[in-house]
């Protein structure tokens, strides 16, 4: 077996979390909490190396004999400014709430106003990629769920035929949607018990 | 003080443990069982086929559910089909990447990749610079995928863990590049945004099937058979409940 002592520590600490989850009696209750706080911790961390990896990808590609990439040369002083100017002042001082909500915010906005067209192209380019029961079925019930979320028929819900025709429409996507969500659970259990059971073990490298 | 809902819980655990167990066990003899045939993974094998043959490069991007998160088992399930197509590619001039935007899934990209290549007798192919982390915001996280979308040589993109619908920006980008993408979510919004801008979008639980029908090993096998088991008994307790509220009884 690859990397014993990761395994078992994996699987452990996995039974413990889970019993803690279904059997809320001490010392199992405390025990988990304490992993969980172990666990966020070390996702913390794994976040500041990842961090300096993602630096040290730039740097290379910045640095690299053929094909520079200026870019990020852009992201590295972006960076080391963002980085400093938040040793310095701390990150809740005013002048770094404006950085977020000066720079990032407009950026991130702008990066969702170039995704509202994408999608629109998306939707348009569909029966060309895909023509099908499918696709006409997601046009039409997007196209529906458009003009019902616009409140165009907000005055007929005094009619009684169409109220209940309307409440007939809506009930139908929560319904999809909960089919859809009880596979993914089933999926997830699934995938967490192949970590248990040690069947994968992505952490073995 | 342990509750009903707690037993029952602990007893649908355990019954997919057991299932698992049996399964790969009873399965050893008779090698990989047949499943149905899904459209996008026959694609997705053509295009690691292809991507071997031309020198070019496949791209994994997991997503950004943190470890910590419950939302994070798509992202498990993303590592697993890392994992088989970086074994599969190896004989491939350009290794794929793995792209991420949490720093736990980040490091843990850098270790599949790492015994990916060692189980094929090929460590000298592991380059960390190889599991990325492109951003730990969202949308810096799909900003920092969109140029390995047009550096990097890549003619298939492979989008399988937690996304937000801003996801459909990688996919347009693939699609600009001329390269084939394949994206799975376990979150709605993204499902929606990738049926309309992916080539091969994956619905609802088939996410989970991607390293089963990638010929992972024989516990992904039992895994999906157990989900399919699970799953139709969840339609049977659903469809006796609803008949049992028709006649009056619940």
């Amino acid at each position: 077996m690859r990397a014993p002592l990761s395994t078992a520590i994996a699987i452990g600490a996995g039974i413990i979390t889970l019993l803690g989850l279904f059997i809320p009696v001490e010392p199992i209750t405390s025990l988990r909490g304490r992993l969980i706080e172990w666990a966020v911790l070390l996702a913390g961390v794994a976040g500041l190396v990842a961090i300096v990896h993602l630096l040290s990808v730039h740097w290379r590609k910045m640095t690299a004999r053929r094909n520079k990439n200026i870019p990020s040369a852009f992201l590295l002083i972006a960076f080391a400014l963002t980085f400093a100017a938040g040793m310095v002042l701390k990150p809740g001082h005013p002048s770094m709430q404006k950085i977020v909500t000066h720079i990032q915010v407009p950026i991130e906005a702008s990066l969702m106003g170039v995704l509202a067209v994408t999608l629109t192209v998306a939707a348009i380019r569909l029966f060309q990629r895909r023509s099908g029961w499918m696709s006409f079925l997601f046009a039409v019930s997007a196209f529906v769920f458009l003009i019902i979320g616009s409140g165009l028929l907000s005055s007929s819900a005094n009619i009684p035929v169409l109220k209940d025709i309307l409440a007939a429409v809506n009930a139908l996507p929560v319904a999809g949607a909960r089919g859809i969500l009880i596979g993914i659970a089933l999926g997830s259990l699934t995938t967490g018990l192949r970590v248990l059971l040690g069947t994968d073990r992505p952490y073995s490298g | 003080m342990i509750t009903i809902l707690g037993v029952l819980g602990l007893g649908v655990v355990f019954l997919a443990a057991g299932l698992m167990i049996i399964l790969r066990m009873t399965g050893k003899d008779r090698g990989q069982p047949a499943f149905r045939k899904i459209a996008a993974f026959d694609d997705l094998k053509k295009s690691i086929g292809l991507a071997v043959e031309n020198g070019t490069r496949i791209h994994i991007t997991l997503g950004k559910a943190s470890l910590a998160q419950p939302f994070n088992p798509s992202a498990l399930a993303g590592l697993a089909a890392l994992d088989r197509i970086a074994q599969i590619s190896s004989i491939s001039d350009r290794p794929p990447i793995a792209s991420s935007g949490d720093g736990g899934l980040t490091l843990l990209s850098q270790d599949t990749l790492h015994a990916a290549y060692r189980s094929v007798h090929a460590p000298e192919l592991y380059d960390p610079g190889r599991g990325r982390l492109t951003g730990i915001t969202p949308m810096s996280y799909i900003a920092g995928t969109l140029p390995i979308a047009a550096d990097e040589d890549v003619s298939a993109h492979v989008m399988i863990g937690n996304f937000g619908p801003e996801i459909a920006l990688v996919t347009e980008a693939a699609d600009n590049a001329g390269a084939f993408s394949l994206a799975a979510s376990d979150s709605l919004p993204a499902q929606a945004a990738l049926f309309a801008s992916a080539q091969q979008p994956i619905i609802g639980e088939e996410l989970f099937a991607a390293p089963t029908y990638l010929e992972a090993n024989r516990g992904h096998a039992a895994s999906l058979q157990t989900q399919d088991i699970l799953r139709w008994g969840v339609i049977a307790i659903i469809i006796g409940g609803a008949l049992l509220k028709m006649v009056g009884v619940l």
